[in-house]
């Protein structure tokens, strides 16, 4: 198996067309980031630096693991976005747009990438304005206050609520966290490290009823696994 | 101008579990059968094939194996004073698109309902008495009883290789199966699937308390099967990806590992994918239906004749094409009048997580593979002390542990941040959820209609659903919840977090795909759409198939039931073929 994954495997998955930089970003583990350049699919400069930072705070990097912006999370976020569903292709898109009560859903106008963009630029002018300093300026309290407040619902983000947003990028950013790294975020495996899961494995007939007993193989993904990666829960002796 | 097609014999809208029963059981008895798929084609080999299928990304969260609602939705709305809004993205329930319709993507927890179930105004009204029933419960019997039934059941579960423990033969109890089940004629196929760790915990605590736990019948094979038709199935391997997912093995029952490979050999059948059917078209009478307008995939309008149609969709979208179509009175609301989209229901779910010690390695699992007991399901209590009507089952499923949404964490659990990512280290692998699964009844204030303001790609209305939980339903849930936390407690070292379901319904979190109603079954064609064998009281050559039948739903998961009724419903076509005309009159 590949540790890093075929390029037109990983293409398969992702179902867009992304610049060959962004490929070897997704899957190299080289630790260079993608924002300094163009190489982006779908964030400008100063949207990914937003990205970086807040995912950081939302799955910090502790003794448990790598934390959200090592997992790729950004790399992960910026493909969503500029694919499918960041173009909301699969929702309904068609108006009237009245508001309506939280059990009716969703009912803004925004695909995801919209929403993603507008939101942005409305936390950064917040920060500015409160703190004199985007977002990624800030010291990581200042960060997670603003991140409770968008949270609660309590920053003017113009047409876009802020908790719709913080629920969205919180989503998103937990999916990048668990989907496979086929995808640009878990890399190396750090979130089903972190819980134990051990990838899309195929045979437990016979560990089913071995109740109790950790599970030995390695960690796999759809493309293959990372020679080397033992299986451990993390923080566990492997 | 629509092109015309040849005409066909019978004509069948989806190709889902239903439609595939149906030209399997109608080919055999001579007749031409086309069916008319919205989705797309696809088979086990490549589309569900184990290196691209077991992926919760693609499939469970971004939902690329169900219905688009960029094409079609409906609106909705809890109740007529509010204005219904557009489902824009799947939540609440995932209605399916593609060959095999849910069949692909089920979790293959095949129940029969109860006895009762079947005739639960009458028994309910015997028992209780009449004042028992709430003023506005449109509850009624089916038209059809569980005995009839039963032979059809029988069809539908050796079809499928069912897992199980029978728990009632011939009226002889049966140890380790379901104290409460209907007699069954023999028992299941298959023995019932090996036990995870988590439903090891549950049956020990099940006990403890003094109910009876059994396993979940489950169509995911537990041995290789062979079933009537000849195909073969493959023994489940436990990977964790049923739900939301198609099966790479050939281990669960879907059309294409028990039907399809039979079916797609025969000169006479057909069928078409991406045909999405607009209109069932009747004659100058309105009492004939003439076959049906379809949308190809250029978007060209297609006249297909036949001399019988069989709606076969999904619940609603059976409901969106009769009121299309204007056959049959449409529900009013108000006066409590009119048939089609009248009696929509749904189901009443809540959970019970379980914080432990033990290792419970989640991953490992099957769609149905699970422990229950059913105690409080249907009439299996005494309803009397606690006012309410209907139940459900309790159980325990380990269906996988696919990490983005098979989850669990204390209630106390940071929401993110460092102590979220802690919890979710501390839990996953310990942490295990109790479901509960309960009955809705059918009310005045629950219906479908079409929407006055939005509409599909097709230019037609959308469908409007308007829905709200009951006090009845929110009383038995609770009720049940409380049962399951009971359960939960007797867990050695649990401390759980009890999750009560609240109105009002949100349309919002996935709950369950089992609506029903709109088009029901019965006896009296002022309160029912379809007769008892499921052929249109309007238009006799017009049959309406799946859980759109159901006069209210029970506390069970309705595949066993729907393809119980569709091998009954085929029997009775049989005979219509024979000498067409209406199987009851009025």
């Amino acid at each position: 198996m590949n540790h890093d994954p075929a390029r037109r495997d990983f293409l398969r998955l992702v179902g867009v067309t992304v610049p060959a930089g962004m490929v070897l970003c997704a899957c190299g583990g080289s630790g260079t980031d993608a924002h300094g350049g163009t190489a982006n699919a779908f964030f400008a400069p100063g949207e990914m630096d937003f990205i970086q930072a807040a995912t950081a705070r939302l799955i910090p990097t502790d003794a448990l693991g790598p934390g959200g912006d090592k997992a790729g999370i950004p790399t992960f976020l910026d493909l969503q976005l500029a694919g499918p569903y960041g173009r909301a292709e699969r929702w309904y898109m068609q108006g009237p747009w009245p508001t309506g009560i939280d059990g009716q859903g969703y009912q803004l106008r925004f695909t995801p990438a919209q929403l993603y963009r507008q939101a942005i630029a409305g936390i950064d002018k917040h920060c500015r304005g409160k703190y004199q300093q985007p977002f990624v300026g800030l010291t990581g309290e200042q960060q997670d206050e603003v991140l409770r407040a968008l949270e609660g619902g309590k920053v003017d983000l113009g047409d876009v609520p802020s908790k719709t947003f913080f629920n969205l990028l919180w989503q998103n950013t937990q999916e990048g966290f668990l989907a496979d790294p086929a995808y640009g975020g878990n890399r190396d495996f750090a979130g089903w490290k972190l819980v134990g899961f051990p990838g899309p494995r195929y045979n437990y007939v016979r560990e089913i009823g071995e109740y109790g007993k950790p599970y030995q193989q390695p960690y796999v993904s759809l493309i293959g696994r990372a020679p080397g990666t033992a299986l451990a829960h993390a923080g566990e002796a492997s | 101008m629509a092109r015309r097609m040849p005409p066909v014999d019978v004509v069948l809208v989806g190709f889902g579990w239903t439609a595939s029963i149906i030209a399997q059981e109608l080919t055999d008895a001579g007749v031409q059968v086309l069916a008319l798929e919205r989705g797309a084609w696809r088979d086990t080999v490549p589309d569900f094939a184990t290196d691209h299928i077991q992926d919760e990304l693609r499939y469970a969260v971004r939902k690329q194996i169900f219905e688009s609602p960029e094409r079609e939705t409906l609106t909705f709305r809890n109740n007529a004073s509010q204005t219904a809004l557009p489902m824009r993205h799947l939540g609440s329930f995932m209605p399916a698109a593609g060959v095999g319709g849910a069949g692909v993507h089920w979790n293959g927890q095949c129940w029969r309902f109860l006895p009762q179930d079947f005739v639960i105004r009458s028994h309910t009204e015997q028992r209780y008495g009449k004042g028992f029933i709430p003023a506005d419960m449109n509850l009624q019997d089916w038209g059809v009883t569980y005995e009839e039934l039963e032979p059809h059941y029988d069809r539908f579960e050796y079809l499928c290789g069912i897992s199980g423990q029978a728990g009632n033969v011939n009226g002889q109890l049966v140890a380790g199966g379901n104290p409460f089940e209907g007699p069954r004629k023999r028992g299941y196929p298959l023995p019932p699937l090996e036990r995870s760790a988590s439903t090891v915990l549950f049956d020990k605590a099940a006990r403890e308390v003094g109910f009876n736990p059994f396993p979940c019948p489950a169509a995911n094979a537990s041995r290789p099967y062979r079933n009537p038709l000849g195909v073969q199935m493959g023994q489940c391997t436990y990977c964790g990806y049923c739900e939301w997912f198609g099966c790479g093995n050939y281990s669960k029952a879907s059309p294409q590992t028990t039907i399809l490979p039979v079916l797609l050999r025969k000169d006479n059948f057909h069928f078409r994918t991406h045909c999405n059917v607009t209109r069932v078209n009747t004659d100058s009478t309105g009492k004939r239906a003439t076959g049906v307008t379809y949308v190809d995939v250029e978007g060209n309008q297609i006249e297909q004749p036949a001399q019988m149609v069989v709606l076969c969709a999904f619940a609603q979208h059976n409901v969106h094409l009769l009121l299309l179509s204007k056959i049959g009175q449409p529900y009013d609301p108000v006066s409590n009048t009119g048939v089609v989209g009248r009696n929509y229901a749904y189901q009443i779910t809540s959970s019970v997580d379980v914080f432990q010690k033990e290792r419970l390695n989640p991953f490992m699992g099957a769609g149905a593979l699970g422990q229950a007991i059913d105690e409080f399901n249907g009439d299996n209590f005494d309803h009397g002390p606690h006012g309410f009507v209907g139940g459900g089952y309790i159980a325990l499923w380990n269906t996988g542990g696919r990490p983005i949404l098979q989850h669990y964490l204390p209630q106390d659990a940071p929401k993110w941040g460092a102590g979220w990512k802690k919890a979710m280290h501390e839990n996953y692998l310990t942490a295990c959820s109790i479901a509960t699964h309960g009955s809705v009844m059918s009310y005045r204030t629950s219906y479908l209609d079409l929407d006055p303001t939005w509409r599909d790609v097709y230019g037609n209305p959308l469908l409007r659903l308007t829905f709200d939980f009951q006090p009845n339903e929110l009383k038995m849930s609770g009720f049940l919840t409380d049962k399951a936390a009971q359960i939960g407690r007797a867990i050695p070292g649990a401390s759980i977090h009890e999750k009560k379901r609240q109105g009002p319904y949100s349309i919002v979190p996935y709950q369950t795909t089992h609506n029903t109603g709109g088009a029901v079954m019965g006896d009296d064609p002022k309160t029912s759409v379809v007769n008892r064998y499921l052929q249109s009281w309007d238009v006799p050559n017009l049959w309406v198939m799946g859980a759109s039948v159901f006069p209210q739903n029970a506390g069970y998961n309705p595949t066993g039931t729907v393809g119980a009724l569709t091998y009954w419903s085929a029997e009775a076509m049989k005979r219509y073929l024979k000498n067409p005309g209406p199987l009851v009159t009025t």
